[in-house]
């Protein structure tokens, strides 16, 4: 109860006041990474109405430290984060900038992310890889795909999910982005052009997996008294969580299934005080065409075996009544590498009410869910305009 | 010397005699004396108790093909198997998983099966490291 009432008291404390893009996104050889960062957080704070000034906590994910960011914006934050466990990481950091700002250890915070992920300009790569480099990489695994297959063919194992089932996320998918005027791909999809189009690891063809593509983008939070003062209408941050579980898809214990979203999905819920059936939009992370329904089903909207419904039948695809990545996802808007950043910053617009062709009528209450690495993290967020 | 895959690296202290093994052909596998179960990849505690208390036992390299992926196109040139091949997460028959290469099998998703039985294969690489295949079993 004790700890009920703690998580209670974090929920609509912080508002989203400010979401945007870097200034284009897509393939941009001519623009560095701290660049595409950089206009990122200005674009954000200009749609706040607040100035690069009020920024006094900076939380980051990837390649660049919240101090450089800070250096580079020419401010001296106050509170930093860099927490950096994958895409979901800026979910994670919505989580730790609403505890920090309910404490005021800072005031104005920016979720912020960059990058150079399709043109690497400005990019070098360093990490431990020790255990990979010993158990992974010399038979061939390492990309992405190579890890996500394997969970993806186990599901098809385990509870009879086909090819054509994952297709149907990739033309659903397609046809929130072929309303979105920034995504990359626009142009309609059949189940047919997914199963024909080029073999990558099986279980996937290329179009069962995300874009590679150069963006930034960024979310900028403060108290909810504050926000009242924002340039737009604020967006309350009702639940947040977050866990991870492993890094190595052979240490996932609930394979295929995620631990890390289930853990990370209850505290969320708790918090917010809501339950499956109040939600009227998702953000699922999709990387790969089986992660949203996986992460359905990890999370209680649907029993193991039967995300894939919620695409199939039409409940999620535009027109339905449960609208599922309205943006066009990782698969067809953008995805830089760390892709958490953007199922935010749209289910903002949406709460605003910003969203055009594509927006959710009378959209009321956002899930957004994040995955980092293999379903190895997560971080989930519910968000409203309402209180 | 240019090699089919890229050598193992780098050899963890933790790992050495895993690897050592390898090498004369047994797969070695840390066991926790204490709560009794068998881990992979080795750690300097029992992931499932945190004892300290842990030996290496000889794994009898039969397990089941926990799940697979047909890899059409290298994502690393320094794999120089000629693709298509097969990419697999093993369940051991003492518990742990690990990840491989069914290798002696047709790559094809309707000859391959989760759950089919498969026996381990030791791959030498060069004259100090020898890896872990597996093939279906005999």
């Amino acid at each position: 109860m004790a700890e009920r009432n703690a998580l209670r008291e974090l929920s609509n404390a912080v508002c989203i006041v400010g979401v945007d893009e870097s200034d284009e996104i897509g393939t941009l050889p001519h623009k560095s990474q701290l660049a595409l960062h950089l206009e990122a957080i200005t674009n954000a704070v200009r749609d706040a109405g607040l100035k690069i000034s009020d920024v006094d906590g900076i939380f980051t994910a990837g390649q660049h430290s919240p101090a450089l960011l800070g250096e580079a914006l020419g401010i001296t934050p106050r509170y930093v984060d860099g927490t950096s466990v994958g895409g979901c990481s800026f979910m994670i950091l919505v989580e730790h900038a609403v505890a920090a700002l309910h404490h005021h250890l800072c005031n104005v915070a920016v979720v912020s992310h960059g990058e150079s992920g399709r043109s690497g300009v400005g990019v070098t790569r360093s990490r431990d890889t020790s255990l990979s480099g010993q158990y992974e990489i010399p038979y061939g695994f390492g990309a992405a795909p190579t890890y996500f297959g394997l969970i993806t063919t186990r599901h098809m194992h385990e509870y009879g999910t086909t090819l054509e089932q994952w297709a149907q996320v990739a033309v659903s998918t397609r046809a929130w982005a072929a309303l979105n005027p920034k995504a990359m791909y626009r142009d309609p999809l059949t189940i047919a052009d997914v199963l024909n189009a080029r073999p990558i690891c099986y279980p996937f063809t290329i179009l069962n997996i995300c874009l590679v593509t150069d963006a930034g983008g960024a979310v900028v939070l403060t108290r909810a008294d504050r926000a009242q003062d924002c340039a737009k209408r604020p967006v309350y941050v009702r639940g947040t969580g977050e866990g991870t579980e492993h890094v190595s898809v052979t240490q996932m214990k609930g394979l295929p299934l995620s631990e890390a979203t289930r853990i990370s999905g209850q505290r969320a819920f708790a918090m917010a005080d809501v339950t499956h059936s109040d939600f009227d939009h998702i953000m699922l992370y999709d990387a790969f065409t089986s992660g949203p329904p996986i992460m359905l089903e990890s999370l209680g909207f649907a029993k193991p075996g039967e995300g894939v419904l919620f695409f199939e039948n039409g409940k999620s695809t535009p027109g339905g009544s449960l609208p599922i990545n309205t943006n066009g996802g990782g698969l067809s808007y953008t995805h830089s590498g760390m892709y958490g950043v953007f199922p935010i910053i749209e289910a903002t617009r949406q709460q605003r009410g910003e969203c055009g062709a594509r927006q959710v009528p009378n959209a009321k209450l956002s899930l957004v869910n994040g995955m980092g690495g293999m379903l190895s993290a997560a971080g989930t967020l519910v968000l409203s305009h309402e209180k | 010397m240019e090699t089919e895959r890229p050598i193992p690296q780098p050899i963890t202290p933790e790992s050495k005699p895993y690897w050592d093994g390898m090498k004369e052909g047994k797969l070695m596998l840390p066991k926790c004396q204490d709560c009794g179960k068998v881990h992979f990849y080795p750690r300097v505690f029992c992931p499932h108790c945190h004892s300290k208390n842990l030996t290496w036992v000889q794994g009898s390299g039969k397990g089941k093909l926990y799940s697979f992926e047909i890899l059409y196109r290298p994502f690393n040139r320094a794999v120089k198997v000629p693709p298509p091949y097969v990419l697999a997460m093993i369940e051991l028959e003492e518990g742990p998983r690990m990840l491989s290469n069914l290798v002696n099998v047709e790559p094809d998703p309707k000859v391959i099966q989760c759950d089919m039985l498969v026996e381990i294969v030791f791959s030498k690489l060069t004259d100090d490291m020898t890896i872990p295949l597996f093939q279906p079993a005999r």
